[in-house]
C-alpha cells in the first residue's frame, strides 16, 4: 500500500533553520561583523558591488555574510534588492581624469606625467602563505608620502595627441539600460560595456584569456591601469547645475591594440576599455580585452568565429545570476519530463528490438 | 495647478490598477465582452473607461497621441501629472485616444515583421457599447460574439495584415470592449 | 525598507509587464520581449511566471501553484508562500477553486473554465532555439514564417527512430501562424492547450512573454503519415485508479519495484475523496498516519 510523501512546507522551514545555524558556525568563535567584512574582505566586497551593480560596501558586506561567503549568492542578494530601489535620476558621467589614484601603472611607457604608482597590489608579493597572519592583533603601517594634487593625465591622451590612436566619437546620447530594457541585438558599445562590467569575473576573464591565446588575438598592451576615487555628480534641475553627491572607487583599464589600417585609413592603434566598481583590476583588464574583441565589425576586421567576437554569445552568457539560476534549476523536479522521455525510450526500444532480433 | 489635474487618479494605485488590468485583459482576451472600469476619472471629455485605461497602461515609456476632441489643456495636464506619458504625433504613438473618425484618419505604427508588438493600441471613445452589430470570430471567442463597431471594413483590413496591425479598445462612460488584430469581423447577416 | 508593494513588483514594472501581456494576447504565440526584473528567487525557478502572476493578481484571487502537477513540491510551496505574503491572496490546492494557477511542466487534468487564468513558467521560450542558437536568426525565422528547420528535425527523428522523438515541450502552431513552445509540459498535455481559460507564458531569464487567448487554435506539429499522439504510461493510477491521467513513476523498493500515480495531486485526491481506489491505494480517510 502506498501513502504519498508530503511535507514540502516543513522541509523548507527546517532547511532554512539549519542554514541559519550553519551560517553562524561554531558559537565558541566570535561572530563576524559586517564592518569586519567590509574592511578586511574588501576585494570580495568590491566584486559583489561590481557584479551586483550597486555601489554600497555595507550592503555588499551584509550580503557576503548572509551568503556565507558564496559571492555569486551575495551578488544575487544585491541584485534582487537593487531592482526594488526607486530611481531618482542619472549622474553625469564620471571624469576619470580627475581620479585620485591609489594605483596607476602603464605597460607602454616607462614614465609619464603622474608616474608609475604601484599602490596596494599583490603584484611582486611572493605567494607564500604568511603564517604570521594566523596570529591576530597586528595593524601594519605603510610609509606615507604627500598625495599628488595635480590631476593625472591619461596615458592614451599622449598617443591621441599624435593621432596614433583611433578616435572615439563623443556622444551625449543616453546609453541604453540593460536593467530596464530587454537585451536587443545588435548591441551598441555602451550596452556591451554595461553587460561586461556587471558580467561574471570568471567568464570575462576566460573570454579575455581566449583572445590572448589566439581566438581573435588583438595584441593588447595595458596603456594604463588606474585605481582610485572619483567624484559622482548629479544635475539638479531645480538648481540648474551639478552637485557632488559622493565618491566612488573604480578601476579603469585602457588597452592599446594593434590595427593594420584599411584602404581608407592609415595604420592606427585601437583601444579596449574596462571600468569596474572598486578595486577590481583583473576584471577591468579582462573587460578591456573582450571589449576590443567585440569591436571587430566597427573596425573592419574579419570575424574569425572566435567566441569573444560573438556578441550574442558573450552578452547572453556573461551574467552569472542568469547562468547560475538556470544551471541550478535542473536540480528542481523534472519528474514529468523525465517520465515522458522514459515512455518514449521504452516505446522506441520495444519497436526497435523485434527488428534487431529478426536481423540477427 | 488646477485641482482638476491632481484629482481623478487612483486612490490606491497598486490594487485599483490591478483590478482594472484584469478587466482590460479580459476584454482583450475575449473580444466582444463588454466590461466596466472604475477607480479613476479624468477631466471631460475623457470617459471614465479611457481614463482608467490610460492610468493603468501609460507611463513615461509610452508615447501617446491625443486626437483633437480630447486634446484639451485639462486632459493634457491630467495625463502628464498622473502618467508622465509624452505626447506625440500619430506615427510615433504607442497609445492613441480619440473618436473613430479622428483616429481612422491617421496611420499608426503597426509593428515590424520581427517585432509585431511594436504597434499602437487605439482607445476609441464611442457611443454606448452593445453586444450587437458586427459579428466577431477568432482567438478568445468560442463560436462567435457580437459588438457594436463603428464599421467593419477597417477592421477587416487590419486583420488581413496579421501579425502586424493595431489593437483597439472601445470606451463609453465606464464601458470597455476590445478588438485585437486577430479578430475576424463580418457584418451581421 | 521593510514594506514591499502589492504583489512585490513596483507599479511601473507591472505596467510594462501588463502591456506585454496585452500584446501577447493580441498576437497569440508571438514572444513579446519584456524587461524582466531580477526577482528574489533564482532565474530558472519561475521568475517569468512569478512576474506574470504579480502583474495579473488581484486581492480577491484564489491562487494555486503546481510544479510537476503537484501542489506540495518545494518550489510550488515557495512560490505560493511568496504571493501569500506579498499579495495577501487566498491560496488553494483545489483546481476548481483557483482563479489564477501558476504551473511548471503540467496542465491540470480537470478542464479549466472561462474564469481562470493559467500562468506557465517557461525556461526556453524559443521553440527553434535547439535548432538555431542565435536569437537574431530565430527572430528572423519567425518573421518570415520559415519553419522548415523544425519539420526537418521532426522528420529526421522519424527516419532515425521511426517516431518523433520529442516527448515534452512538443512544438505547436498557433492559429496557423506562430510556432510556439508550450513550455516543458509532456506532449500528453498538448491537446489541452485549446481551452476556455486565458493562458500566459512567462520566461524571466529569456525576457519573453507570450499568450493564448481562450479557444485559440493550437495544433501540435506532425505529419499526415505520423500523426501527433498524446501518450502516457500504459497504466492506471495505482492510488486512485484513474486511467486517463498523466502518471508519475515511483520506485518503491530496493528491487526496483514500480508504482504509478497521478502527477496531478489535486486530481488524484479528489478522486479518492469520491471513493475511487487504485490497485495499491488505500481508501480515502484510512491513510492518516
Amino acid at each position: 500500500m502506498y501513502v504519498a510523501v508530503k511535507g514540502g512546507e516543513r522541509a523548507i522551514d527546517n532547511a532554512h533553520a539549519w542554514l541559519a545555524e550553519e551560517r553562524r558556525g561554531d558559537t565558541a568563535v566570535a561572530e563576524l561583523s559586517v564592518a569586519q567584512i567590509r574592511e578586511q574582505l574588501k576585494l570580495a566586497v568590491n566584486r559583489v558591488m561590481a557584479e551586483g551593480s550597486l555601489y554600497d560596501a555595507d550592503l555588499a558586506a551584509l550580503a557576503i555574510k548572509q551568503s556565507r561567503g558564496d559571492l555569486i549568492e551575495a551578488i544575487f542578494l544585491i541584485r534582487a534588492y537593487r531592482t526594488t530601489l526607486p530611481r531618482f535620476g542619472a549622474s553625469v558621467p564620471v571624469a576619470t581624469d580627475d581620479m585620485a589614484c591609489d594605483r596607476r601603472v602603464s605597460a607602454t611607457f616607462k614614465d609619464a606625467p603622474g608616474g608609475q604608482v604601484l599602490g596596494p597590489t599583490f603584484d611582486y608579493t611572493h605567494r607564500l602563505l604568511d603564517f604570521k597572519l594566523a596570529a591576530e592583533g597586528k595593524a601594519p603601517q605603510a610609509p606615507e608620502a604627500r598625495a599628488e594634487t595635480a590631476s593625472t593625465p591619461h596615458i592614451m591622451s599622449f598617443l591621441d595627441r599624435e593621432g596614433l590612436v583611433q578616435q572615439e566619437d563623443a556622444s551625449d546620447a543616453t546609453p541604453p539600460d540593460l536593467t530596464r530594457e530587454p537585451l536587443e541585438l545588435p548591441a551598441d558599445r555602451a550596452l556591451r560595456l554595461q553587460s561586461l562590467t556587471r558580467g561574471d569575473e570568471g567568464f570575462v576573464l576566460g573570454m579575455a584569456y581566449s583572445t590572448q591565446r589566439g581566438y581573435a588575438r588583438n595584441h593588447a598592451f595595458v596603456a594604463e591601469l588606474r585605481i582610485g576615487t572619483v567624484p559622482v555628480e548629479m544635475e539638479i534641475p531645480e538648481l540648474g547645475f551639478a552637485i557632488e553627491i559622493g565618491d566612488i572607487e573604480v578601476t579603469e583599464c585602457e588597452t592599446v591594440n594593434q590595427f593594420k589600417g584599411s584602404k581608407t585609413e592609415p595604420p592606427q592603434f585601437t583601444r579596449g576599455y574596462g571600468l569596474v566598481f572598486g578595486m577590481s583590476e583583473r576584471k577591468a583588464i579582462s573587460m578591456a580585452l573582450v571589449d576590443r574583441a567585440l569591436r571587430w565589425k566597427e573596425l573592419g576586421e574579419d570575424n574569425v568565429g572566435a567566441p569573444a567576437q560573438d556578441e550574442e554569445f558573450v552578452l547572453y552568457h556573461a551574467d552569472n545570476i542568469q547562468a547560475t539560476g538556470f544551471l541550478e534549476h535542473i536540480k528542481l523536479p523534472h519528474y514529468v519530463d523525465f517520465q515522458s522521455e522514459l515512455e518514449l525510450i521504452r516505446k522506441l526500444r520495444r519497436e526497435a528490438m523485434p527488428t534487431q532480433e529478426a536481423a540477427e | 495647478m488646477q485641482t482638476q489635474t491632481l484629482e481623478g487618479g487612483f486612490s490606491n494605485a497598486p490594487v485599483q490598477s490591478a483590478r482594472a488590468f484584469r478587466e482590460i485583459m479580459t476584454a482583450m482576451a475575449r473580444p466582444g465582452v463588454i466590461t466596466a472600469l472604475d477607480g479613476a476619472r479624468g477631466p471631460a471629455p475623457l470617459s471614465q473607461a479611457a481614463s482608467v485605461l490610460i492610468l493603468t497602461l501609460c507611463d513615461p515609456e509610452t508615447p501617446i497621441y491625443l486626437a483633437p476632441s480630447v486634446d484639451v489643456p485639462a486632459v493634457r495636464a491630467w495625463v502628464t501629472f498622473h502618467t508622465g506619458a509624452p505626447f506625440v504625433a500619430p506615427d510615433r504613438a504607442q497609445f492613441a485616444v480619440g473618436t473613430w473618425p479622428e483616429l481612422t484618419a491617421h496611420d499608426f505604427p503597426i509593428g515590424t515583421p520581427e517585432f509585431p508588438d511594436r504597434s499602437a493600441t487605439l482607445i476609441v471613445e464611442s457611443g454606448p457599447l452593445a453586444a450587437s452589430g458586427a459579428v466577431l470570430k477568432g482567438p478568445g471567442i468560442k463560436t462567435a460574439s457580437a459588438l457594436s463597431l463603428p464599421e467593419t471594413a477597417a477592421f477587416q483590413r487590419n486583420a488581413a495584415r496579421f501579425p502586424l496591425g493595431l489593437d483597439y479598445f472601445f470606451t463609453h462612460k465606464d464601458q470597455l470592449a476590445a478588438l485585437p488584430r486577430t479578430t475576424q469581423v463580418t457584418t451581421c447577416m | 525598507m521593510t514594506e514591499y508593494n502589492f504583489a512585490y513588483l513596483d507599479e511601473q514594472t507591472k505596467r510594462m509587464i501588463r502591456r506585454a501581456i496585452l500584446k501577447g494576447l493580441a498576437i497569440p504565440g508571438y514572444q513579446v520581449p519584456f524587461a524582466s526584473r531580477e526577482m528574489p528567487m533564482p532565474y530558472g525557478w519561475g521568475t517569468g511566471g512569478v512576474q506574470v502572476s504579480a502583474a495579473v493578481l488581484i486581492p480577491d484571487d484564489t491562487f494555486k501553484v503546481i510544479d510537476q502537477g503537484a501542489d506540495d513540491t518545494t518550489n510550488a510551496v515557495s512560490i505560493r508562500r511568496f504571493f501569500e505574503k506579498t499579495a495577501g491572496v487566498a491560496v488553494t490546492e483545489a483546481t476548481r477553486q483557483a482563479t489564477v494557477i501558476q504551473t511548471r511542466h503540467r496542465i491540470p487534468e480537470e478542464a479549466l473554465t472561462e474564469n481562470q487564468i493559467l500562468v506557465y513558467q517557461v525556461p526556453i521560450p524559443e521553440p527553434l532555439r535547439f535548432l538555431e542558437p542565435s536569437e537574431v536568426e530565430t527572430r528572423k525565422m519567425h518573421s518570415l514564417e520559415e519553419y522548415g528547420l523544425m519539420h526537418v528535425k521532426l522528420y529526421e527523428d522519424i527516419s532515425k527512430h521511426g517516431a518523433i522523438a520529442t516527448a515534452y515541450a512538443y512544438p505547436v502552431k498557433v492559429e496557423g501562424r506562430y510556432v510556439m513552445d508550450p513550455s516543458p509540459i509532456p506532449k500528453f498535455d498538448n491537446p489541452k492547450l485549446e481551452m476556455a481559460a486565458i493562458q500566459i507564458f512567462g520566461a524571466g531569464r529569456e525576457q519573453r512573454i507570450y499568450a493564448l487567448p481562450p479557444y485559440t487554435q493550437v495544433v501540435s506539429l506532425d505529419f499526415d503519415d505520423y500523426p501527433f499522439e498524446a501518450s502516457k504510461a500504459d497504466h492506471a493510477c495505482d492510488v486512485c485508479g484513474a486511467e486517463d491521467s498523466y502518471l508519475d513513476e515511483l520506485i518503491v523498493d530496493d528491487k526496483g519495484g514500480r508504482l504509478f500515480m497521478c502527477s496531478d495531486t489535486d486530481f488524484c485526491s479528489s478522486r479518492r475523496r469520491e471513493g475511487h481506489v487504485g490497485a495499491q491505494g488505500i481508501p480515502y480517510g484510512e491513510d492518516a498516519a
